[in-house]
C-alpha cells in the first residue's frame, strides 16, 4: 500500500499561499495575545491557588458564587476545566490572592465556603485534603464498634476510602449508608457520630506563591531558547549554518502558532504544555531534517537545475515519509488527547496543533526559506548555486 | 553470514530477558494481579499517579546567619569588656537585609584599641572579617564563604530534621532533596499520605526550643513593655517577643522582655517525651539536655533563681514565642518541663517534633500540590487507555501499510517498550529514582509515535530502492544504510529537547524527558538493530531474488 507515490507538486510555486497562512495565524496569535487573551499561563507560572472539587450533584455555579461570596471570597473564580465531567468545577484564586507566608489558607477557605451545610463536630469525610486513612482508623478505634484492637480498624478504614476514591464515586462518597454492605452497619454507625458525607470531594490541589511562579517563568524561557539555540548549532554543524537558520526560523514559526493557539482558545500554559512545545521544538526539526538531508544529496546529483527546483523535488520525493512519520505520530498524540484524561489536556492539545503545524512547516516555511536565501544572494552577487560544503559532517548517505 | 546472524539474534534474546527482568523481576506467579504486583514493585509511580502531596519549601537561611551574628555581638562584647575596651557599642545596623553585617561603634581614639579590636576579631570570631570603617569604627563582617557555608549547613540540617519528622509519621518513600536551583529550597514529595491533615504542620513547625532570661512582663502589649523600662528604652541585649498570657489557654496575648540570647537552643536539646503533671494531670512535656548545655544551664540557674545573685525568670521559648515564664525554684541542671495548655495530641506532638531536632531556621512553603487519590487512579486509567489505543492505531497502521514489513515493526516496536520500561524498573534497582508519571506515560506514548518513524524512513527507502530495480538484499541492506544519518540527525534533536526537560524541568516533566530520551535511545537499538535482523532472517529463508513484503 501507497499513499505518495511520484507526485510532482509544485510547493515553491505556492510559496505566497503559505506566506499568507502562516501570516494570518501568526499574526492573529500574536494579536491574540496582546490584545485579547494575552499569554494566559498556568498557575504554575502565574502562582495562585487552585482547588478541584468533585460535586455529588452537578452543581449550580449560582449557588457556587454565593456560597463564596458568603465566605469572602469575592475574587475567587468558578472554572469548568476542559475534558472532565460535569460535576468538576474548578474555584481558582488569584496570585495576589494568595499569600506566601500562609500558603494554604485560601484552599482551607474555599473548602470551608464550599461546605454548604457543615454539621456541627463532625467532618467531611470527601474532603480527601483533611482526611485520610488515619483519622478514620482513629475515630474507629475510638468508637470501637466492633471491640478490637486498634490496629484492626487500619484495614476497614482502608477499604472505607478504597471506595470513597474508586471509579465511580471519584472522591466523593454520596451517603455513608451505601457503607453498609462493604463493613457492615455498626462500623457505619460508628462512622457517621464523627463524619458525614458532605457535598463534594477535593480531587487535587494546586497552591503556588508568586515566587515560584516567577522563577520557573525565567527556567521556561531559558529551557525554550536553549533548545532552539542547541538546534541552530546542531544544524549547522551537520549542515551549513543557513540551514539552521531557515529550520529554526521554521519551528519558531511552530512555537508561535501554537502558543497563539493557546492564547486565541483561552487556554492556560502550565508547565507540561511547555514540556510539549520543547519536545515540538525537537520534533519538529525531524521533517525538516529529512527534506534538507535529501535537498543536500540532489544538490550533488542534480548540478544543472536550480536550488527551486532540487528543493521542489526534494520534498516531493520526501512527502511520502514527511507525511507517513508525522502521521503516525499524530496518531499516537490523538490519542493522548481524546482518552489522555483532564491532567494531560493541555499537553496533547499543544502537541495536536504543533504537530500539524510542524510538518506543514518543514515544507512551506523551511525549505522555502533556504531559496528565498540564495534568490537573495544571487541578486546581490550574481554568485551561482553554492553547494553546502560536503567536508562538514562526514555525511555518508542521506535517507 | 548465517553464525553471525545467530549471534546477533542471541544478543537481542539476552537484552530483552534483561529488561523485562528489569520489568517483572521474578514474578511471585503467573496471574494477572501477581503480574501487576511484581510491576509495581518494579516501577514506581509518580505523585500525580499515586495520590500525595508535593511541597516545595523555602529555608529561611538569613536566620541562621543572624542568630550566628547574635553570637558574635555578644562574643565582641564580652571580649571588649574583657580587654577593658569601655563605651564601644557593639550593633547590627540593618539585621533584616545584611544579618551578616556587625558596627563596633565609639571606641577611644587610641591606635592600641584599634589593634585590639582586630586581634579581638581574628582570635574568637574565625568566620568574621574587620575592616575599617569610618570614625574611628570597625565594620564586622561574616566572610563570604562562611556565609554560604552556613547557608547550605542550615538547608542541610533542615532537609535532615524533616527526614526525621516525616519517618516519625511513617511515610513511606518519601523524597527530601534541595530543589532546583535555588540553594535555599527543599523538595518534598510524600505519596499517599494517609494522615494529610496534620502532615503539613508537623514539617513546617520550626520546634526550635529555646530557653531565654525572662527580665519583665507579661506587659499587655509592647507600648507597655518598652514604657516600663527605664527611660523607655529597651536594654541592648533584650528584645520583646510574644507569647501567652499566664493563665489562659493560648488565647490571651502578652508580651515578655527576654535576652537576645538564648541560654538553651535548640540543637542543645538530647531527648523529650509527652507526660502529664502529677498533682492536675495536665499533658506537659518533658525535655532534657545534652551534657555541655546542662552545666551551662546549671550555672544559669544558679545565677538566677529565687534569691541567688541575680533572681530573674526563665522563659520557655518556642519558634520565637513565650510559652510560659517560670520563676526558678532551684538550680536546674539537665532537663525541665514545659506546660502551658497543652492536649494530649499537641504535647505528644511536641514531644516528637523535639525529639527530631529542631529545624534551624523558619520554612515557608512555596508550594503546595496535592493530588487526591481518586484523581491518580482515574489518571492511570487514561493514562493507560490512551498509550493502548495509541499503540494499536499505529500497529495496526504500520501492519496495513507495510503487510509482512510492518509485522517487523511491530515487533520493534514492541522490543522498544520492553527496554523502556525495563530501563525505568533498573534505574530504581540501583536506587535512582526514575519514576513513571504521567507525563511520562505520554512520554511512552510519544515514544511510540516517534520510534516508528524510523521504521517508516528504512522502509520508505528499502521501497525506494526496489523501485529502482534492486535486488530485496542489496535494497535492504541500502535502505538501512542510507536512513541511519537521517535517523542519528532527527534522534538527536529530539533528544536534545528531553534532556534540557530532565535538567530543567522538575517531578512530571522531568519524568516525560526521561521516558521520551531513553524510548528514542532504545529506540536506535530496535528499530535498526532488530529490525535489521529480522530482516535478514527472514531473507537468509527466502530464495535468492525472491520478492520481499513491504
Amino acid at each position: 500500500m501507497e499513499f505518495f507515490r511520484n507526485t510532482n507538486i509544485d510547493f515553491l510555486g505556492k510559496k505566497w499561499y503559505f506566506l499568507a497562512f502562516s501570516l494570518i495565524f501568526s499574526v492573529a496569535g500574536i494579536l491574540s495575545m496582546l490584545f485579547w487573551h494575552g499569554i494566559p499561563l498556568g498557575v504554575d507560572f502565574r502562582g495562585g491557588t487552585l482547588v478541584y472539587v468533585k460535586f455529588v450533584d452537578t452543581p449550580n455555579d449560582k449557588a457556587i458564587r454565593a456560597a463564596l461570596d458568603k465566605a469572602g471570597l469575592r475574587n475567587a473564580r468558578i472554572q469548568h476545566a476542559a475534558g472532565v465531567t460535569q460535576n468538576e468545577v474548578v474555584i481558582a484564586l488569584d496570585e495576589k490572592d494568595t499569600n506566601e507566608a500562609d500558603l494554604s489558607r485560601g484552599k482551607n477557605q474555599i473548602i470551608a465556603a464550599l461546605e454548604t451545610n457543615p454539621q456541627p463536630g463532625k467532618q467531611n469525610i470527601n474532603n480527601s485534603d483533611l482526611i485520610g486513612v488515619a483519622a478514620v482508623r482513629d475515630a474507629l478505634a475510638t468508637r470501637d464498634p466492633l471491640h478490637k484492637a486498634p490496629a484492626d480498624y487500619e484495614p476497614i478504614a482502608r477499604q472505607i476510602l478504597a471506595y470513597r476514591d474508586n471509579q465511580e464515586n471519584g472522591g466523593a462518597i454520596r451517603d455513608l449508608n451505601e457503607l453498609k454492605s462493604i463493613v457492615g452497619g455498626p462500623v457505619v454507625d460508628a462512622l457517621s457520630q464523627d463524619f458525614y458525607a458532605g457535598s463534594f470531594g477535593v480531587r487535587h490541589t494546586d497552591i503556588v506563591g508568586p515566587q515560584v511562579g516567577d522563577q520557573l517563568k525565567r527556567t521556561a524561557w531559558i529551557a525554550v531558547l536553549c533548545s532552539l539555540a542547541g538546534m541552530l548549532v546542531y544544524l549547522w554543524f551537520r549542515f551549513e549554518l543557513i540551514y539552521g537558520v531557515a529550520a529554526v526560523v521554521a519551528v519558531f514559526h511552530d512555537t508561535l502558532i501554537t502558543v497563539g493557539a493557546f492564547s486565541l482558545t483561552n487556554q492556560e500554559i502550565t508547565l507540561t504544555v511547555i514540556a510539549a512545545i520543547l519536545t515540538l521544538v525537537g520534533y519538529s526539526m525531524n521533517d525538516t531534517i529529512v527534506v534538507f538531508d535529501r535537498i543536500r544529496e540532489n544538490i550533488k546529483l542534480m548540478r544543472r537545475e536550480s536550488l527551486s527546483e532540487i528543493v521542489n523535488r526534494s520534498i516531493n520525493q520526501t512527502l511520502s515519509r514527511t507525511i507517513l512519520t508525522s502521521g503516525l505520530t499524530f496518531l499516537t498524540v490523538l490519542s493522548l488527547f481524546l482518552f489522555g484524561g483532564e491532567v494531560l489536556h493541555g499537553f496533547s492539545f499543544a502537541l495536536v496543533i504543533g504537530i500539524l503545524i510542524g510538518t506543514y512547516s518543514s515544507i512551506a516555511v523551511a525549505a522555502p526559506m533556504l531559496v528565498a536565501y540564495q534568490e537573495w544572494r544571487t541578486g546581490r552577487k550574481g554568485a551561482v548555486v553554492a553547494v553546502p560544503a560536503q567536508s562538514k559532517g562526514k555525511v555518508r548517505a542521506k535517507a | 553470514m548465517q553464525k553471525n546472524l545467530l549471534v546477533k539474534t542471541l544478543l537481542i534474546i539476552a537484552v530483552l530477558l534483561i529488561f523485562l527482568f528489569g520489568i517483572f523481576g521474578i514474578p511471585s506467579g503467573f496471574s494477572g494481579d501477581a503480574l501487576k504486583q511484581a510491576v509495581l514493585n518494579h516501577i514506581h509511580l509518580g505523585l500525580d499517579l499515586k495520590g500525595g502531596t508535593h511541597l516545595i519549601l523555602q529555608v529561611m537561611v538569613n536566620e541562621a546567619v543572624a542568630a550566628d551574628s547574635d553570637h558574635a555581638v555578644e562574643t565582641l562584647k564580652d571580649q571588649l569588656a574583657k580587654s577593658n575596651i569601655t563605651g564601644a557599642t557593639v550593633t547590627k545596623p540593618d539585621p533584616d537585609n545584611h544579618p551578616e553585617q556587625i558596627v563596633v561603634q565609639n571606641l577611644p581614639q587610641d591606635p592600641a584599641v584599634s589593634s585590639r579590636v582586630q586581634e579581638i576579631v581574628k582570635d574568637n570570631l574565625p568566620d568574621y572579617d574587620p575592616t575599617r570603617g569610618p570614625n574611628n569604627s570597625w565594620i564586622v563582617t561574616m566572610k563570604p564563604s562562611a556565609v554560604s557555608d552556613l547557608k547550605s549547613r542550615t538547608v542541610d540540617k533542615s532537609i535532615e530534621a524533616i527526614r526525621r519528622r516525616v519517618d516519625a509519621l511513617g511515610v513511606s518513600e518519601p523524597v527530601i532533596q534541595k530543589n532546583g536551583m535555588g540553594n535555599d529550597e527543599i523538595l518534598v514529595q510524600l505519596p499517599g499520605v494517609d494522615d494529610p491533615g496534620r502532615v503539613k504542620d508537623i514539617i513546617q513547625s520550626t520546634a526550635r526550643l529555646e530557653l531565654r532570661e525572662a527580665r519583665g512582663g507579661p506587659y499587655s502589649n509592647e507600648q507597655a513593655a518598652r514604657a516600663a523600662q527605664p527611660g523607655g528604652m529597651l536594654p541592648s541585649n533584650m528584645v520583646l517577643l510574644h507569647g501567652r498570657a499566664e493563665g489562659t489557654n493560648g488565647g490571651g496575648d502578652a508580651v515578655y522582655l527576654v535576652s537576645r540570647v538564648p541560654v538553651v537552643s535548640g540543637t542543645d536539646i538530647r531527648d523529650a517525651r509527652a507526660g502529664t503533671k502529677g498533682d492536675t494531670n495536665q499533658p506537659i512535656v518533658n525535655f532534657y539536655l545534652t551534657a555541655s548545655a546542662g552545666k551551662k544551664f546549671a550555672d544559669f540557674t544558679e545565677l538566677h533563681k529565687e534569691g541567688g545573685t541575680d533572681p530573674s525568670r526563665l522563659a520557655i521559648v518556642l519558634d520565637n514565642r513565650v510559652i510560659s515564664a517560670p520563676s526558678i525554684k532551684d538550680q536546674i541542671s539537665d532537663s525541665g518541663i514545659i506546660e502551658g495548655g497543652f492536649t494530649e495530641q499537641s504535647a505528644s506532638d511536641l514531644a516528637k517534633l523535639l525529639q527530631s531536632g529542631a529545624l534551624p531556621a523558619s520554612l515557608r512553603y512555596l508550594t503546595e500540590r496535592t493530588v487526591g487519590p481518586s484523581l491518580g487512579a482515574d489518571s492511570i486509567r487514561s493514562g493507560v487507555k490512551a498509550a493502548i489505543w495509541g499503540m494499536v492505531a499505529v500497529m495496526v497502521f504500520m501492519l496495513i501499510y507495510y503487510r509482512a514489513a510492518g509485522i517487523n515493526a511491530d515487533v520493534a516496536l514492541i522490543f522498544n517498550l520492553i527496554i523502556l520500561l525495563g530501563f525505568l524498573g533498573w534505574m530504581n534497582m540501583f536506587g535512582m529514582s526514575a519514576v513513571l508519571t504521567l507525563p511520562g506515560i505520554a512520554g511512552v506514548i510519544l515514544t511510540v509515535g516517534m520510534g516508528v518513524d524510523s521504521n517508516v524512513l528504512i522502509f520508505e527507502r528499502i521501497r525506494e530502492e526496489l523501485r529502482n530495480g534492486k535486488a530485496p538484499a542489496a535494497a535492504v541492506d541500502q535502505g538501512f544504510s542510507r536512513a541511519w544519518t537521517t535517523i542519528l540527525d532527527t534522534h538527536v534533536t529530539t533528544i536534545v529537547s528531553a534532556l534540557i526537560l530532565i535538567f530543567v524541568g522538575s517531578g512530571p516533566v522531568s519524568g516525560f524527558g526521561l521516558t521520551l530520551a531513553f524510548g528514542l535511545l532504545a529506540n536506535l537499538f530496535t528499530a535498526v538493530f532488530v529490525s535489521r535482523v529480522i530482516f535478514d532472517t527472514v531473507l537468509s529463508r527466502k530464495e535468492r531474488g525472491a520478492a520481499l513484503s513491504i
